[in-house]
């Protein structure tokens, strides 16, 4: 799966969880650039995504995110 | 409750409804409860909720808020900070006391009680759960007391913490042994309260486990402690217990019977080859049953709704050696080939019940949704394909949930099985006074005496409809009207050969010189049109003979409720004049009743 597609698929459970609208992604967008994207509906995304690919996160890996980049290099690498 | 239908259809990743991996169960999920809150809703009813936790419940507040409006009700919630669930209590101009919620919900995560257990000296820990205990007094009183709510308080998940291994579960000073203690405690401690509800967490955690309920991950994080797929079933939890203290829960179990009260067809089967007990996998059938008599004992009404021939259907009920379930248990038996819309109907009208107090069992999924869609409040779980599930999936669902039990629910059988039977009898007869007449009806007039004061003063507080001026006795108020010289009290009892009615009548009157007024007229509905209004008239045609009145005055006051006696002086033979009904005691001929006075 491509950077692109996994990004398309981010973008729409940014969407489902945040629940305020469309959200497009980039690798550089950080918390701070998306309105809505908080603490609480972060954890929220974080489960999606594991829900979605079947996948796990540990607890270092999530500390280690800094922007969307980083969540897709952590998900290509786990499927 | 999730009834299998209304949910619209949703594209996106997060769906409606989730599946547990550990139960197969079907869910909301939690994301459609936190877009609830975004949508319109129309509640019947309107709460104020706070909510109370040692760990953060954003989480836990959204679901509750969120799973409220699928019931329909509207939560205002108030959301106390992390960890100020003493303090909140405690101090009186808190935000909690100024607030005035209807219900304080309580969350103690075992994580948190697993830490103030290890604060608590060592020489002190078997007595942990007193100390626990003592806390939740306090919260209760608070609640009563001060905050006017109901207080819905969570137990505890039960985790050994494995410093004493197995021995844990025997030595009174580890964690697990007072954990256990605290739970059994708080549900001994509840039984002799009221105004205390417990959160069965604990029968969660044995349905679900540990991992599903609790999400170490978010706990590190957010120190939220449920994981974000349980927290639907822990709002349903806390919102079944609101829903019977708003007065709604279920009251009726109706079931189809051929493969869901036995295996196979008693048609085709006949009686000793459908499955029950020994036979095939008539096991299932069995658990069924026994599930169905206990909550019979409990109170809840069981009725059948079968398409079959009625005796071929009555059959394993009166002679299967096998059958828990006997005819007597039934309180409406509607086995015919009418569709089963139009049976349920009936049985609404014989129990007189509301349909959303009733839940359907059907094996069959189209006469389930031919049910769904033409009485929509009626429950009607969609069972499993296979029937070996059936019945953990109806436990699952939990509904018959109550707030409390009386004596009185165990006779309530009887007293519909009776019912049940006048009308059918009903229909036996081609006019009214033929079936009146076959009823065998007696009437009992009393005066106010100390057997009869409570009952009397509990119809005159309960009945709505019937009841002219609505005017309430509590006992002390009655005691105190039946008093006075000039005032009269007379109370109808009706037995027949169904069976015994009780006081379902009562009149309250007063003598002004020579008029009986009459204060208050208060009848049951359940003996509506059976003459009782003439006999009771009678009744009080002799008083005021005796008592040398010349007139009787009533007087009807409309309330919302109270619309079907709207005409019941008039009906009676009285005149209209000034607001009252007159009735001159020259002009009255007693009325012909088929109740005879005993």
């Amino acid at each position: 799966m491509n950077t692109a597609q996994i990004i398309h698929e981010l973008n729409l459970i940014f969407e489902d969880v945040i629940d305020e609208g469309k959200v497009e992604l980039s690798l550089d967008t950080t918390a701070k650039d998306v309105e809505g994207w908080d603490s609480l509906n972060h954890v929220q995304i974080i489960y999606a995504i594991e829900q979605k690919y079947g996948i796990k996160f540990s607890l270092t890996e999530i500390q280690s995110l800094n922007n969307v980049g980083d969540l897709v290099n952590l998900i290509s690498g786990k499927i | 409750m999730l009834n299998g239908t209304d949910f619209a259809p949703c594209f996106s990743f997060y769906e409606v409804l989730a599946v547990s991996p550990t139960t197969k169960l079907i869910m909301y999920a939690f994301n459609h409860l936190k877009k609830n809150l975004k949508r319109a809703f129309n509640p019947k009813t309107k709460l104020k909720v706070a909510l109370l936790g040692d760990t953060a419940t954003q989480f836990l507040a959204i679901a509750i808020k969120g799973y409220a409006l699928e019931e329909n009700i509207a939560i205002e919630l108030y959301e106390a900070p992390y960890n100020q669930i003493d303090l909140q209590f405690k101090n009186p101009s808190s935000d909690l006391h100024t607030f005035k919620p209807d219900f304080v919900i309580v969350f103690e995560a075992e994580t948190k009680l697993r830490d103030d257990f290890y604060k608590t000296p060592l020489d002190q820990r078997d007595r942990f759960s007193n100390y626990k205990i003592n806390q939740v007094e306090d919260y209760l009183n608070i609640s009563q007391t001060a905050l006017n709510a109901k207080l819905l308080y969570f137990n505890y998940t039960e985790v050994n913490d494995q410093v004493f291994g197995n021995f844990g579960s025997q030595y009174e000073k580890s964690y697990i042994y007072q954990c256990r203690k605290l739970n059994f405690s708080l549900g001994e401690f509840a039984s002799t309260h009221t105004g205390l509800y417990i959160v069965d967490l604990l029968s969660l955690q044995m349905l679900f486990g540990i991992n599903f309920m609790k999400d170490q991950k978010m706990l590190i994080q957010t120190d939220m402690y449920f994981s974000i797929d349980f927290l639907p079933y822990v709002a349903k939890a806390v919102s079944d217990i609101i829903k019977t203290q708003l007065g709604t829960f279920k009251k009726c179990l109706i079931l189809d019977l051929d493969n869901t009260v036995w295996g196979g067809i008693i048609g085709d089967d006949g009686m000793n080859n459908i499955q029950i007990g020994g036979l095939g996998i008539g096991k299932v059938f069995t658990k069924i049953q026994k599930w169905a008599k206990e909550l019979k004992n409990r109170g809840i009404i069981l009725c059948v709704a079968s398409k079959n021939t009625e005796s071929i259907a009555l059959e394993p009920f009166k002679k299967h050696q096998e059958m828990v379930i006997k005819e007597e248990d039934i309180s409406v038996f509607m086995a015919n080939w009418d569709n089963k819309v139009s049976n349920i109907q009936k049985i609404q009208e014989i129990l007189n019940i509301g349909f959303d107090s009733m839940v359907f069992i059907d094996d069959n999924p189209f006469e389930r949704e031919m049910v769904k869609q033409n009485l929509p409040l009626v429950t009607v779980p969609d069972l499993p394909e296979d029937p070996a599930a059936y019945l953990d999936y109806i436990n699952s669902l939990n509904l018959f949930e109550t707030a409390g039990v009386s004596d009185n629910d165990a006779k309530r059988t009887a007293q519909y099985k009776e019912e049940a039977k006048r009308v059918q009898a009903k229909a036996y007869f081609s006019n009214e006074e033929e079936f009146l007449a076959s009823l065998e009806m007696k009437g009992l007039v009393e005066s106010l005496n100390d057997f009869n004061l409570p009952r009397i003063s509990q119809l005159s507080l309960r009945s709505n409809q019937f009841n002219l001026r609505t005017i309430r006795f509590d006992e002390e108020e009655l005691k105190r009207f039946g008093t006075s010289p000039y005032h009269q009290v007379l109370a109808i009892s009706l037995t027949d050969k169904y069976g015994d009615n009780g006081l379902i009548a009562a009149v309250f009157l007063s003598r002004q010189e020579n008029d009986l007024f009459i204060h208050n007229w208060i009848m049951s509905c359940r003996v509506l049109k059976r003459n009782v209004e003439q006999f009771t008239l009678n009744s009080i045609f002799s008083y005021a003979k005796e008592n040398n009145c010349t007139t009787i005055t009533g007087e009807y006051i409309a309330t919302s409720k109270n619309g079907i006696v709207e005409n019941h002086y008039k009906d009676l033979g009285f005149k209209h004049h000034n607001n009252y009904w007159h009735l001159s005691l020259s002009d009255y001929k007693p009325f012909e009743t088929q109740i005879t006075t005993i």
